[in-house]
């Protein structure tokens, strides 16, 4: 397999990296001491890793290659293991129950420390289901869907802090503000499409955080709002490790609830609309869809779960401040829905324990994190561009008496 | 009205304008040819500043006069963000033609993610003062007060750049398999362009004209650190939605605009809503003119 020209090609890659990561993994310089500092073992590990590398990187191009034609030539959809897990039923229920189990004793096994990833986990679930509404679904590419959870944030923080309502209250209101939110967003970004759609999105969100962190008298600016009640129940008071263990099981029942309303929605009336309003507007409003109305309700339907994972989220930290609503927490939650399948449910469940458990035991080569996230982002997508589970379409089968296949 | 203010803040937007200009330019042709928001585009001009400092340090202890620091400097990073552009389309880009362009997208943002650490992790996570590269011009003494020579020559040397960019798309044959490209891939695929050595053109042309935007601000700002990508590409991108993406005369148009609106908002109203402004203005544009300033509409076809 190893001809010579394959070694001539890795070989030429391994020198142009070399050649390209020259001034900036071999020389550094320190202008202060006037040192200049010569990092030549940098130089010859980026060659053999490019080297060895490029010859895995041409593999798995050649395999994605023929994997393309091998399912052109058999013709009918390929049926992933997720999704034959969730029609036999022999199967899913068992695996339901093994899930749900283990949800269940978690957090009684395991230090807070370890709760609190799992918290965590479930709260960008609901995010990344609630996104999916909007990018999955309503192939609505949205760039600034934390301003909705800044605003779920916000309000449980300041409506705490002014008025003293309790979280229990501040819920149906965070998500309601967030649903506002996301209709007045909605509003004039209806006659955008694609691309535009995704940097006003982008600019909507960078407003409200800009608007967080320099409003001091409103939001208390970058310092943030300290001290937030965690939810109560029924006034019994807990320990900090029951609270956090009681929080968790909230975030749990939330999800669920998410999932359930995300599962109906999807299968009804607005839910098929979304999806034809994704494949063709203009076909789209030809058959009646009130298109206004439709985009409007998923970005309002997205923005809800936003509002209400942004109560939670202040009443789990007990601190917010403008830092946490960036940019890049957008792009995060974005990439759990795009990572895990775009419109499948399960994908983005699966996604969002990935991204977010994933960098958390990778602490351990804490500064190669970030590097190793974007890596596996490129990778996925050019290798496996559906996500972890891709979502396949329902078909509806035609079989009439005519049609018999021969 | 204080007339000396005003136009301060007139060449100050000015100068802003220039450099979102130089680095809008990659974000539009890049998007005009493949339609792809090029996320990382930002980190190319970083590594453009990087390679540009470490290039002029080098040689500045070597003992070479100012001048041929400059110069060697900036061909050096203009050489190195095109190699980075080219080997980034290659890579993270080329083997996702076809697939959906939010796969493109999130593959962008992997690899911007990937260059900032690469940079963080080999050089620093501080700011590297940066040398003030661009010499005083002796003759632009009396004017100083009002627009310093760096900022002179940041704008001439947009506009050289751009008068060139603008005779290559109109005039030469590598500008016409662009607007080919551009214009219908597969057409220009069947009348014989090299399409892949047109988008790796034009990733080559973005790169470098943000690197040389790179090494001007850099040594006009004078710091420099592995994040100062994000904030110039957010801004840049701003600027070419703004004047209509994939249009380059759009991109400079949008790049002035919202750097005279930045500088005037900043200077006569507030600093702290900078950003906001920005962005507001954005959106009211892009809602009454939803293709930018000079982008043309598209009527939709079924």
């Amino acid at each position: 397999m190893m001809s010579l020209v394959e070694i001539r090609k890795s070989f030429l890659v391994s020198i142009w990296f070399m050649f390209l990561t020259f001034p900036i993994m071999v020389i550094r310089v320190n202008t202060v001491e006037n040192i200049v500092e010569w990092r030549w073992n940098n130089m010859i590990a980026v060659g053999v890793g490019s080297f060895l590398l490029s010859f895995v990187w041409r593999y798995l191009i050649r395999r994605k290659e023929q994997g393309v034609r091998r399912q052109r030539e058999s013709a009918g959809p390929r049926v992933s293991i997720f999704q034959r897990i969730g029609e036999d039923r022999r199967i899913f229920l068992p695996a339901l129950t093994a899930a749900a189990l283990a949800v269940v004793v978690f957090p009684f096994l395991v230090s807070m420390y370890q709760i609190n990833i799992m918290t965590t986990a479930f709260m960008y679930i609901m995010l990344g289901l609630g996104l999916n509404i909007v990018v999955g679904v309503a192939g609505l590419l949205d760039l600034g869907y934390v301003a909705f959870y800044a605003v779920g944030a916000y309000t449980y923080a300041l409506l705490n802090y002014h008025f003293g309502l309790n979280f229990w209250v501040c819920l149906p209101i965070g998500a309601a503000l967030g649903a506002l939110f996301g209709i007045l967003l909605g509003f004039p970004v209806l006659r955008l499409r694609g691309d535009y759609l995704a940097i006003v999105t982008l600019g909507f969100g960078e407003i409200i955080r800009l608007i967080l962190e320099n409003w001091n008298e409103f939001s208390f600016g970058p310092s943030g709002i300290s001290n937030i009640p965690r939810p109560g129940f029924f006034g019994v008071e807990f320990s900090l490790l029951a609270h956090t263990r009681y929080i968790y099981f909230l975030v749990v029942l939330i999800t669920i609830f998410t999932i359930f309303m995300v599962n109906r929605l999807q299968n009804s009336r607005i839910g098929r609309a979304w999806l034809a309003l994704r494949e063709d507007e203009i076909a789209c409003q030809a058959m009646g869809v009130d298109k206004v109305r439709t985009k409007l309700t998923a970005f309002a339907l997205g923005a809800t779960w936003a509002g209400l994972a942004g109560v939670i989220f202040a009443a789990k930290t007990t601190f917010i401040n403008p830092a946490s609503f960036t940019l890049w927490e957008s792009i995060n939650i974005l990439c759990i829905v795009v990572l895990g399948g775009m419109g499948s449910i399960v994908g983005v469940i699966l996604g969002a324990l990935v991204l977010v458990l994933l960098p958390e035991y990778l602490r351990a080569f804490a500064e190669y994190r970030i590097l190793t996230f974007g890596c596996v982002l490129v990778l996925m997508m050019v290798f496996r561009p559906g996500g972890i589970v891709s979502n396949v379409r329902r078909t509806y089968r035609f079989e009439g008496p005519d049609s018999g296949d021969k | 009205m204080d007339l000396q203010y005003f136009a301060e803040l007139f060449l100050g937007g000015l100068t802003r304008g220039s450099i979102y200009a130089l680095i809008a330019l990659g974000y539009t042709m890049v998007y005009g040819i493949i339609e792809l928001i090029n996320f990382a585009h930002g980190e190319i001009y970083m590594i453009g500043a990087f390679t540009g400092l470490i290039v002029a340090t080098v040689l500045t202890f070597a003992g070479f006069p100012t001048l041929a620091v400059l110069v060697i400097a900036s061909v050096a990073a203009v050489v190195y963000s095109s190699c980075y552009g080219f080997t980034m389309e290659k890579i993270a880009y080329k083997p996702l033609r076809g697939a959906p362009r939010l796969s493109a997208l999130i593959s962008a943002i992997g690899m911007s993610l990937f260059l900032q650490n690469y940079v963080l992790l080999a050089q620093t996570s501080d700011f590297l003062p940066f040398p003030s590269l661009v010499p005083d011009l002796a003759f632009w003494e009396p004017y100083a007060h009002i627009i310093s020579s760096q900022e002179i020559v940041i704008i001439t040397v947009t506009a050289v750049v751009m008068v060139l960019l603008n005779l290559l798309i109109k005039f030469t044959r590598m500008g016409k398999a662009m607007r080919a490209t551009s214009q219908d891939r597969e057409m220009a695929m069947l009348t014989g362009v090299d399409v892949n050595r047109v988008i790796s053109m034009t990733f080559v042309i973005g790169s470098a004209t943000a690197a040389l935007g790179a090494v001007l601000i850099a040594s006009h700002i004078g710091q420099i650190n592995f994040y100062i990508g994000f904030i110039a590409g957010i801004k840049a991108f701003v600027a070419a939605v703004l004047g209509g993406i994939g249009s380059v005369p759009g991109a400079v148009v949008g790049a002035l605009v919202l750097g005279w609106t930045e500088s005037f908002f900043t200077g006569y109203i507030s600093s702290d809503y900078e950003d906001v402004f920005a962005f507001i203005f954005l959106v009211v544009i892009l809602i009454f003119k939803p293709s930018g300033i000079l982008g043309r509409s598209e009527t939709q076809k079924v």
